[in-house]
C-alpha cells in the first residue's frame, strides 16, 4: 500500500478531523446522557491522542486509539458520579428474565414473528447514510449497560477479561449483556432497516 | 436438543470464548435444523463488522486484518 502522506498530515486534515470528532461525539452521547459531559471527554481524548501523534503510524492505529482514551474517559465520568456501581449489579437469575424480552417463547424457541429473516444486501447497507442514522438509533434503544459493554467489545474491540476489568463485571455477566444486546439490535435493525426500510 | 434461546447465547459465546467440542456440535446439530439460528449467526457476525465500520477501526490485528482480504496478485 502506498503512503504518500505521515500519519500526522492526515491526521492533521480538517475534514478528517471534523468526521472523527463527529464519530466520538456520537460514542459519547450514546454512553453520557450530559451533552457537555460527552463534549469534554472528546476534546480531552483528542488532545491526548495528537499529544502523542508521532508514535501511530497510520490513521486506523490512531482512531483505535482515540476510541481507547475516550472509553476511558466515559468510565472516569460514570466512576465520578457513582452511576456505575450502582448500574452494575445484575440481579441474580436475570438470565431468566430475558426470554421475557418477547423473543422466545415459554420453551426458549422463536416466535413465529420474530425469528431473524434473511437479509437483503447486508454490505450495500453499510454504504448508506440512511442504515447508519438507523443503527445508531437502535444502539440508543439499547439498555445503557448492554449498549456500553457492546461498544466497547465491537467498537472499541476490547477483549471480555478487559471489559470486565473496566466495569467490574463478571464474565458470564457479560456474555449475558452481550447476548442481550446482539439479540436487541439484530432484532432493531431487521424491524427498521432490513424488513421495511431497504429497497 | 437445545433451544433456540440457547443457541442464539451460544452463537453470542462464540465471539467471545473458545467454545467446547460438546457445545460446538450441540450448536451445529441445531442450526443444521433451524433457519432462524442459521441466520442470527451471519447476522451477529454482520453486526460486528458495521460496528468495526462505524467507528473506523477495522482490527486492530493484522494477521486478522489480512484474514478478510483477499489476496493480491
Amino acid at each position: 500500500m502506498p503512503k504518500n502522506n505521515t500519519t500526522q498530515e492526515m491526521v492533521l486534515d480538517d475534514a478528517y478531523l471534523s468526521e472523527l470528532r463527529g464519530k466520538l461525539m456520537r460514542f459519547a452521547r450514546l454512553q453520557l446522557s450530559d451533552a457537555a459531559a460527552a463534549e469534554d471527554a472528546v476534546q480531552e481524548a483528542l488532545a491526548g491522542a495528537l499529544k502523542n501523534l508521532d508514535s501511530f503510524s497510520g490513521t486506523a492505529a490512531f482512531r483505535t486509539w482515540v476510541f481507547a482514551i475516550l472509553k476511558h474517559k466515559i468510565t472516569d465520568h460514570f466512576r465520578r458520579s457513582k452511576r456505575l456501581l450502582n448500574e452494575s449489579s445484575l440481579p441474580p437469575g436475570d438470565e431468566e428474565q430475558d426470554r421475557s424480552d418477547g423473543l422466545f417463547d415459554q420453551k426458549g424457541h422463536w416466535y413465529r414473528d420474530e425469528r431473524p429473516q434473511p437479509w437483503a444486501d447486508p454490505e450495500g447497507a453499510l454504504e448508506s447514510r440512511h442504515f447508519w442514522r438507523v443503527f445508531e438509533a437502535c444502539l440508543e434503544h439499547l439498555p445503557s449497560k448492554q449498549a456500553r459493554v457492546f461498544m466497547m467489545r465491537e467498537f472499541v474491540g476490547l477483549t471480555s477479561d478487559e471489559i470486565c476489568a473496566e466495569v467490574s463485571l463478571s464474565v458470564s455477566n457479560l456474555h449475558v449483556l452481550l447476548h442481550r444486546a446482539r439479540l436487541r439490535l439484530r432484532n432493531c435493525l431487521e424491524n427498521n432497516w432490513f424488513k421495511g426500510g431497504a429497497s | 436438543m437445545m433451544s433456540c434461546h440457547q443457541a442464539t447465547r451460544l452463537i453470542s459465546e462464540s465471539r467471545e470464548r473458545a467454545l467446547t467440542l460438546r457445545e460446538k456440535l450441540a450448536l451445529r446439530f441445531h442450526q443444521s435444523i433451524c433457519a432462524g439460528c442459521r441466520r442470527f449467526d451471519g447476522q451477529v457476525e454482520f453486526l460486528r463488522r458495521a460496528s468495526r465500520h462505524f467507528s473506523g477501526s477495522p482490527n486492530s490485528r493484522s494477521d486478522q486484518n489480512q484474514k478478510h482480504r483477499h489476496p493480491r496478485k
